[in-house]
């Protein structure tokens, strides 16, 4: 095992992987960075500094460095994954699948389906997500709502260093499309990661990162530690909470959460987009049908507002699940007996 | 044609707001009081005055992420557009929007824009509307040199053309998109109005570090959008921009005295300055007084700002629908 940084996490992963199989290709906007300026190539290695060196060691033909064209890019992902390469396409911000949604939804995702099963599409599409640094409503949304939804697509939302290794370890050697949501504000955050160079996590497995009996806490990315400290805090007053990170919303691991409520029969999904057909009301609506004979009190999901993302420190803050809002969900679905 | 003096003025002292502006927020910025990513415009200020001295509120212009010169040269207040970068409430978004959203539609503003070719067909639209009304009013798109390779830029010029729409596509060529050179990303030979032109436009192209080349060209371009039936046009200036992409980008794309090269050479303000004496239109003096009056603006823009009122967490959940 070594310690590193969650962005270091993927970079590394992206170079094991490029190193194993030459298919292996990196695009987007400034994943070199620049090109065609006086201070030459590398200047900045992808804005989230997770292809920092790859254009060095594997060269242009490998690392693609497009001009800003998110249409094209997704679009050339879908090319180069039907002609046989394995393309990592980076989008800046996730809220650019705005701009290059048909070649995600209706090329990506269902050229297999409509061509009757005879193809595969191993695209793994990064894209960095999530509020928490004032970037307003264009810069800040959790997308992972709207693609999850869509079938044909795999959905990874790793929340720790170690398993974005064993993800997008995985992510890459998948032959379907994969959307990667990487959140902004984990980037920074250090932990132990496998050195096993063929260390995967396989997609629909749930990680239980706190075991308890009273409640069952579900969520991902940047919340999932706010949920562990709500667990933490509770558990000093003798109550329980399994806090499982889904890692996957699709495929999603419903035997982990069914398995978790039929014990503690309560549910609270925690989730960092809008409420309205998100995560939460598709993960409470699975108990509810699933696990209804278990339940103690009704699921509830902590989302933010039915919102845009706010601009100002105070406005973010409030629209944001906080700790605070998650443990008064946990109190208030202990308050039914 | 010969400027007045007011109006000589009146374009010097757009330029020094924008150029203070920015200045100023470069420094407040470091403190960390200000939130969120901040595109600063300085450098590139004969463009958006050039441009705007020429329209009036009935014009719409649509922005880009580096909007503030575009705001202030269409008349946002300055106080409320500091305000908002600096999240207040009082600010002209509420302190919802930031330096990227930084819009007032009643001022023909439509908005400064955080997703990189969007405006181009929001102007489209803007012009279609223009062209409807028939008062002869045009709506211009700013675009810069990495947004003209959006596919959403190459679809609105070529709406443009077939719905002759009263638009003008204005291409702020500052040789970077982000951290890469125009002349790796635009493919069309280092050139950007050739593109435009391909889609059947008339195009000029200008000094956009030179407020008097910005003007004269805009007001070619603009007799022939304002002509009935004409339809669009398109313009490229290229300009410089003085700071980062983002407040905080180590910049390591520039070349050894870059900065300073274009600092002495390339600055709008100093050209200004430089012509307007030498032509003994106005004095040094006369500038000067507009400095002092700018750099109180600002004062005040900022100790306003700080003094606002913050927003509260019920006021996220207004303004996203009229009704509902
Ligand atoms: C759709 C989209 N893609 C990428 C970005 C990230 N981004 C913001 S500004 C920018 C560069 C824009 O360059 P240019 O159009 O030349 O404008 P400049 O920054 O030089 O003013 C990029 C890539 C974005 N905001 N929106
Ligand atoms: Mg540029």
């Amino acid at each position: 095992m070594s310690k590193m940084m969650y962005r270091e996490a993927v970079l590394s992963t992206i170079v094991e992987e490029m190193e194993r199989d030459p298919n292996v290709v990196v695009l987007g906007e400034d994943v070199v960075g620049g090109m065609g300026t006086a201070g030459g190539p590398e200047a900045i290695g992808g804005i989230w500094s997770t292809s920092v060196g790859l254009f060095g060691k594997f060269g242009g033909d490998r690392v693609i460095d497009t001009p800003i064209s998110e249409s094209a890019i997704m679009g050339a992902a879908a090319g180069l994954a039907l002609s046989g390469k394995r393309p990592v396409a980076e989008l800046m911000f996730a809220d650019f699948i705005g701009v290059s949604l048909d070649q995600i939804w209706n090329q990506l995702a269902k050229f297999r389906y409509m061509f009757g099963g005879k193809t595969k599409c191993p695209a793994v599409i990064r894209m960095a997500y999530g509020a928490g640094y004032n970037a307003a409503a264009q810069h800040s949304q959790a997308v992972h709502q709207i693609l999850t939804g869509m079938p044909g697509l795999k959905v990874v939302m790793p929340t720790t260093p170690g398993d974005v290794k064993g993800l997008l370890r995985t992510a890459i050697r998948d032959d379907d499309p994969v959307i990667f949501l990487e959140h902004k504000a984990l980037y920074g955050v250090k932990g132990e990661v496998s050195d096993d160079k063929d260390f995967m996590i396989p997609f629909g497995h749930a990680r239980l990162s706190r075991a308890g009996q009273d409640v069952t806490i579900v969520s991902t990315g940047l919340l999932l530690g706010f949920c562990e400290a709500v667990a933490d805090k509770l558990a000093a007053e003798g109550i329980g909470c399994d806090v499982i990170d889904l890692r996957t919303t699709s495929p999603l691991d419903e035997e982990a959460i069914l398995d978790s409520v039929e014990v503690t029969g309560r549910l609270v999904v925690v989730d960092e987009a809008t409420p309205r057909c998100s995560l939460a009301t598709d993960i409470c609506a699975l108990v509810a049908e699933k696990a209804f004979a278990s339940l103690k009190a009704p699921p509830l999901g902590v989302n933010p507002p039915h919102t845009p993302v706010p601009f100002a420190r105070e406005l973010e803050t409030a629209y944001l699940p906080s700790i605070g809002k998650i443990e008064a969900a946990v109190r208030k679905v202990l308050s039914y007996r | 044609m010969q400027l007045s003096r007011e109006a000589l003025l009146r374009a010097y002292r757009q330029m020094k707001l924008i150029r203070e502006f920015e200045e100023r927020l470069h420094i407040d910025i470091q403190t960390g009081e200000i939130a969120g990513f901040t595109h600063l415009y300085c450098g590139q200020e004969a463009v958006a005055v050039g441009v705007c001295e020429h329209l009036s509120v009935e014009d719409k212009i649509v922005s880009t992420h580096r909007g503030h010169g575009h705001c202030l040269a269409k008349g946002c207040d300055v106080d409320g557009m500091m305000a908002e970068i600096w999240g207040s409430r009082e600010g002209l978004c509420k302190g919802k929007g930031g330096s990227m959203h930084i819009a007032d539609v009643d001022k023909g503003m439509l908005g400064a824009n955080g997703i990189v070719g969007a405006g181009a067909p929001i102007a489209v639209g803007a012009g279609i509307s223009c062209k409807i009304d028939g008062k002869g009013h045009v709506a211009i798109g700013f675009s810069g040199d990495g947004a003209c390779n959006q596919g959403t830029t190459f679809e609105a010029m070529n709406m443009a053309v077939v719905t002759k729409a009263a638009c003008i596509f204005v291409f702020e060529n500052n040789h970077y998109s982000e951290h890469t050179g125009f002349e790796y990303a635009v493919g069309t030979n280092k050139d950007i109005a050739s593109r435009a032109e391909a889609f059947g436009m008339k195009v000029w192209r200008g000094d956009g570090t030179d407020f008097f080349s910005v003007f004269e060209t805009m007001r070619e371009v603009l007799d022939y959008v304002r002509v009935p039936g004409n339809g669009p046009a398109a313009v490229e200036f290229d300009t410089e921009r003085f700071f980062g992409h983002f407040e905080g980008d180590p910049q390591r794309y520039r070349g050894p005295g870059e900065l300073d090269r274009i600092r002495e050479t390339r600055d709008c303000l100093k050209k200004f300055r430089q012509s307007v004496t030498e032509a003994k239109l106005l004095t040094g003096e006369d500038i000067d007084a507009v400095d002092a009056d700018v750099m109180e603006a600002i004062e005040t823009a900022v100790a306003k700002a700080k003094a606002a009122d913050r927003p509260t967490a019920e006021d996220v959940l207004t303004d996203v629908y009229i009704s509902y």
